[in-house]
């Protein structure tokens, strides 16, 4: 996913205490993110959801499939 | 009858704001029982009935899924239903995020009024809020707030006594983010608005070229900043109330004690050239109060000034992100910065706000990391003191290999301690101007705090030297580390004295190298060393308090080794 690049949650892999988490920050399956941008390589990802800005370590990052909007 | 009030919201909503509005100065920070989890308690008056206001850390849900977060629900779960009344404190900027706390403390059977808070804010983003709309949807009070310029706080307080509860049918995630939606739908309108400068600035913060460029500018101000306030506090204030009012008093005591007697040594200590010196004394009315007081006071009061301004305009999430990579080499996450930067005023803290990092692991990694690499502010006010006459060159030095010994031994504990380190997973909360209210109270309950845990600890230093000192016992320290000093270290062995000290306050043993005439190399490698050593009696008690004492072992032997192998390394090195 590109900067500023918008796309759905497609799915989301992980143990159910990271599913839960990401549920009550309001990232499930179906929600619209924007990517905000990437730290370096292997780094975190920012991603705007709703109004909030949310910092994803790399590996946390991985475990959401995005479908790209273009 | 209610009889306790609980502020409940998700993290950075502004509770600790809202606290600080409800309750006077009679604040107590406790821990939970068996956790290390910080919760705030105060008192207010509603009617003629003190109530009790508690604080509960910040959560996103009532499943929860972190320490602070259990405590917050087991707390809750505590008392009487009947008795409780919650306040559900939501960030109008983020209503529908922070909708989803609300509806589960609903759907608990609570009594909730809800807290509309960062009402201002939400106008200037183009975000407007039917309360009323809410109101009825919800079936609860809603009071629009600003808790910071206190804005709508009298109102709550009025409509705390409408709070009831409904019941209400437990709904599943996805059905409670359906219902928060509609929710949205009818209640929040927006308006388009172009982007603020803030709104560029955030921005910027979070991407790697930008963001560093920022952080970097940010700490080395902050850093500035530090020295300066606390250069002024103990130039303009400390010492001229010491030397103006305190030494008068200490010279007739003198007198009266007789030079030669036991109490004058126990008390005022030795004279140097017939006068009293407030650093090298060391008298447990002269150098004592003196060090706690006069020199590493002003630094705590400046340094947690700065770093509340930092903590309340949300400028550490940012860093944490951007040095997520670097920390994660070394077996920590981005998070792990916060405690590390606290470390830099003072290691006590430092190595008590390793609480929030996840694993126990981590937790090792980060508080042998603070102890051994990150100097304190009073060490480092020494350090300028001792070497800065020389050249800036060794001040920078000193930093440089402290960094390295900070990377190599993190690179290296991570690769040999067990256990898992977990991920970054955080929000980063919009900047924010801070709450004066709540600025002052956190540097009150912090200054507070430190006085409290190190003062006995410096009186006790101060004793020990002293007894030392007056039975000659140092002579015998003296002759037993001298191999090590002299044919590893190239120091000579006077300096023993002032590194065994170094265990007991760094800020004593540097003022003790003073008059031992070094050469510049000499007084490098003794501040390396006394830098890389744990900075106080008080780090000691701390670590076995938060780790325990098969840690605080392990990672004193760390730190033997690490001043071992850097001290004979610099001595053979530099010419």
């Amino acid at each position: 996913m590109k900067e500023k690049q918008k796309g759905t949650i497609f799915d989301i892999s992980g143990g159910a205490a990271l599913q839960n988490k990401f549920m009550s920050m309001g990232i499930y399956k179906g929600r619209e993110i924007t990517k905000i941008s990437h730290i370096g390589l292997k780094g975190p990802v920012a991603i705007k959801v709703g109004r909030s800005v949310l910092v994803l370590g790399h590996s946390v990052a991985n475990k959401i499939v995005i479908e790209s909007h273009d | 009858m209610i009889k306790k009030i609980f502020l409940v919201g998700n993290p950075n909503v502004g509770k600790s704001v809202v606290f600080s509005r409800l309750t006077g100065v009679q604040v107590i920070s406790s821990n939970y029982a068996g956790t290390t989890v910080e919760i705030m308690r105060g008192f207010f008056k509603l009617g003629d009935q003190d109530i009790e206001v508690i604080d509960l850390p910040g959560t996103y849900s009532l499943e929860p899924g972190s320490k602070s977060e259990e405590v917050a629900v087991s707390l809750l779960n505590e008392s009487a239903k009947d008795e409780i009344v919650v306040i559900s404190i939501v960030d109008a900027t983020n209503l529908e995020r922070n909708l989803y706390l609300t509806l589960q403390l609903l759907e608990a059977s609570l009594s909730v009024v809800v807290c509309l808070n960062m009402c201002d804010e939400a106008k200037h983003h183009g975000i407007s809020i039917d309360t009323d709309g809410l109101e009825k949807l919800l079936g609860v009070p809603v009071v629009p707030t600003c808790a910071i310029t206190g804005l709508g706080i009298k109102i709550l307080i009025e409509r705390i006594k409408d709070a009831k509860f409904i019941s209400r049918e437990k709904s599943s995630h996805r059905e409670r983010w359906q219902k928060i939606g509609s929710i949205i739908e009818q209640v929040q309108r927006l308006t388009h608005r172009h982007h603020t400068l803030r709104e560029l600035l955030e921005d910027a913060s979070v991407r790697p070229f930008s963001g560093t460029l920022i952080a970097i500018g940010v700490m080395f101000t902050s850093f500035e900043i530090v020295r300066f306030i606390g250069e002024n506090l103990i130039s303009k204030i400390a010492d001229p109330i010491f030397i103006n009012f305190y030494q008068p008093l200490l010279i007739k005591l003198s007198l009266i004690l007789g030079e030669e007697s036991f109490l004058h040594h126990l008390l005022i200590g030795d004279l140097i050239n017939s006068k009293i010196d407030f650093k090298q004394s060391l008298g447990l009315l002269t150098t004592a109060p003196y060090i706690e007081f006069a020199m590493v006071l002003p630094y705590i009061i400046s340094f947690y000034l700065v770093l509340g301004l930092l903590e309340d305009i949300g400028i550490l999430p940012r860093l944490a992100m951007l040095l997520d990579n670097l920390l994660h080499r070394i077996g920590l996450h981005g998070f792990a910065i916060i405690p590390v930067l606290l470390g830099l005023g003072c290691n006590v803290p430092g190595i008590l706000a390793t609480r929030n990092l996840e694993s126990r692991r981590e937790r090792f990694i980060a508080a042998t990391l603070i102890s051994i690499g990150v100097p304190c502010v009073a060490l480092q006010a020494m350090i300028f003191g001792l070497l800065g006459k020389f050249s800036g060159f060794y001040v920078a030095g000193v930093y440089l290999v402290l960094l390295v010994i900070w990377v190599v031994l993190g690179v290296i504990l991570n690769h040999t301690a067990k256990g898992y380190s977990p991920e970054l997973l955080v929000e980063i909360p919009p900047y924010r101007l801070p709450s004066l209210l709540t600025l002052w109270k956190k540097l009150f309950l912090r200054i507070r705090g430190f006085l409290i845990e190190a003062a006995p600890l410096v009186l006790l230093g101060v004793l020990i030297i002293n007894m030392l000192l007056y039975f000659k016992l140092f002579d015998f320290f003296t002759g037993l580390f001298a191999p090590v000093i002299k044919g590893l270290f190239g120091l000579p062995k006077e300096a023993v004295i002032a590194l065994v000290m170094g265990l007991f306050r760094k800020d004593v043993a540097v003022g003790m190298l003073m008059p031992l005439a070094l050469n510049v190399k000499e007084l490098f490698i003794a501040a390396v060393l006394l830098a890389i050593s744990f900075p106080c009696a008080a780090t000691f008690v701390v670590f076995f308090k938060e780790l325990g004492f098969k840690d605080l072992l392990k990672a004193t032997l760390i730190m033997c080794f690490v001043a071992l192998v850097t001290g004979t390394l610099l001595n053979f090195v530099i010419r």
